[in-house]
């Protein structure tokens, strides 16, 4: 009887099919590939074959990826999904793992690390196996706190990599044992806390790395009740006014070294509802630039409206001696200014300090 | 010209995006024109005019800015201060293939 597993690959393009054809082909499990160029194709093999795991494409005529993986999660719930996109969005990113799917994976992302998407799918393949009638999918909702300690409990080795929308951070657990940490240039316990005070996310389980170096020698529980306290005494206003200053003081310390640390020159956070006032880092005339701030996000936003041009991303300015870019999120906008001579990218540069600040 | 449109109608159900370059003055006219003659002149005209608000207000801010760019989910205008006026780049984006940044000058 044959054992083979097989995938099925579902993309619009044909030269990606046949490429993806023949790098899946070389897998160590050897898996028979399908492949379809539209979803009504998929679905009939997957009605017709028994498929293990599906690796679709997100931007498709008529049915596109997210409502093939909609339909595939329904009616195959035994069939493991992985989207495989050239959307560099983390909101595509995060409305895929909403809807359950195993893998999300940029194209050009599979071009440079091969070799880790690889072992992803055999891990999945694996999986398949092992948990056919057995196990639950579907964890949503949880907060970071109880995945880590499900982890750990489950004495599983695995790479959490935990993204909230441009951040994204990794943490290494072996056997059960946090064994290190790392986001956006910290490592460690400083970058395992500095995670943990991220509200919202989404999160994938990639391969263990057991070579990783150990830098957290810490149990997981000692560190999660360090943190948890830590958490507490910032968001309890009963806490004697000395602590809550000094809290606050941390707290603008942290947000000047990250200022510093990506080579923004200021960061100017304005409420777009008119309550409260501004807040600034890096400069002390600010009041003029934010009010600047609030009438270009409704200046920009009005005219995306008439244009119908979609929502407004951000706004980018510039002259001889700096950058300046506007982002608007939810009830406030903020302005971050560069040198002139900053590196491009900024405007994502940007959109991480602005995250790391709300954070 | 225009006999395609006595033939077909006028006016396609959903609105196009803008595609091309514009010049406007420093009151907001516009000077010249690539875009195309089927999207309607007045918004093209509000892109002119919020655009030099833009300028105007970041002057008044003490930030007199050379270039700005609004980026849409569909759409980018980039537009570069010229002696009071603007040229204003309607760059439409999709998801695959967005449009590089035009050099500068």
């Amino acid at each position: 009887m044959d054992t083979r597993h097989k995938i099925l690959i579902l993309d619009d393009d044909a030269d990606w099919l046949a490429l993806c054809r023949e790098l899946l082909a070389a897998l160590p499990s050897r898996p028979e590939i399908l492949t379809a160029n539209n979803a009504k194709r998929a679905l009939a093999l997957l009605e017709t074959e028994k498929i293990r795991l599906l690796i679709s494409d997100l931007k498709m005529p008529r049915i596109d990826g997210l409502q093939m993986i909609s339909i595939v999660r329904r009616r195959f719930p035994e069939t493991r999904t992985v989207v495989l996109s050239g959307l560099e969005d983390e909101e595509y990113r995060a409305r895929a793992y909403a809807l359950g799917v195993d893998l999300f994976w940029l194209k050009s992302e599979m071009q440079r690390n091969a070799q880790l998407f690889n072992e992803c799918l055999e891990s999945l393949l694996g999986q398949s196996d092992r948990d056919s009638d057995t196990g639950f999918r579907g964890l949503q909702s949880k907060s970071l706190m109880d995945i880590i300690q499900m982890e750990s409990l489950s004495r599983s080795s695995t790479v959490l990599r935990v993204t909230r929308g441009p951040l994204v951070a990794k943490l290494w657990i072996q056997d059960g044992e946090l064994i290190d940490a790392e986001t956006e240039g910290a490592r460690g316990e400083v970058a395992f806390y500095r995670l943990l005070a991220w509200k919202t996310g989404t999160f994938e389980n990639l391969p263990a790395e057991p070579d990783r170096e150990r830098t957290i020698h810490k149990p997981v529980n000692a560190l999660l009740l360090e943190s948890a306290q830590s958490l507490d005494e910032t968001a309890n206003p009963s806490l004697e006014p000395e602590s809550v200053e000094s809290n606050l003081h941390r707290k603008t310390m942290w947000k000047l070294s990250q200022l510093t640390r990506e080579g923004a020159e200021f960061v100017i956070a304005v409420p777009l509802a008119g309550q409260g006032e501004p807040e600034a880092l890096g400069t002390q005339n600010f009041s003029a630039f934010a009010q600047w701030t609030q009438r270009a996000v409704a200046l920009a936003r009005r005219l995306g409206d008439r244009l119908e041009a979609g929502p407004l991303s951000h706004v980018a300015g510039q002259n001889a001696e700096r950058q300046v870019v506007l982002l608007a999120r939810g009830d406030r906008a903020f302005l971050v200014g560069w040198p002139a001579e900053a590196e491009d990218n900024v405007p994502e540069k940007s959109r991480k300090l602005v995250a790391s600040w709300d954070s | 010209m225009g006999f395609l449109k006595n033939i077909f109608g006028g006016h396609a159900a959903v609105q196009q995006l803008p595609t091309g370059t514009i010049t406007v003055d420093r009151q907001g006219r516009i000077v010249t024109s690539t875009v195309s003659s089927a999207f309607p002149k007045n918004l093209l005209q509000d892109i002119g005019r919020d655009v030099l608000g833009l300028f105007r207000e970041a002057r008044t801010a003490q930030m007199p800015l050379a270039e700005v760019s609004l980026h849409y989910g569909s759409l980018r205008i980039t537009a570069r201060e010229l002696r009071g006026g603007a040229i204003i780049f309607l760059l439409p984006q999709t998801a695959l293939f967005p449009t590089p940044t035009p050099a500068r000058p």
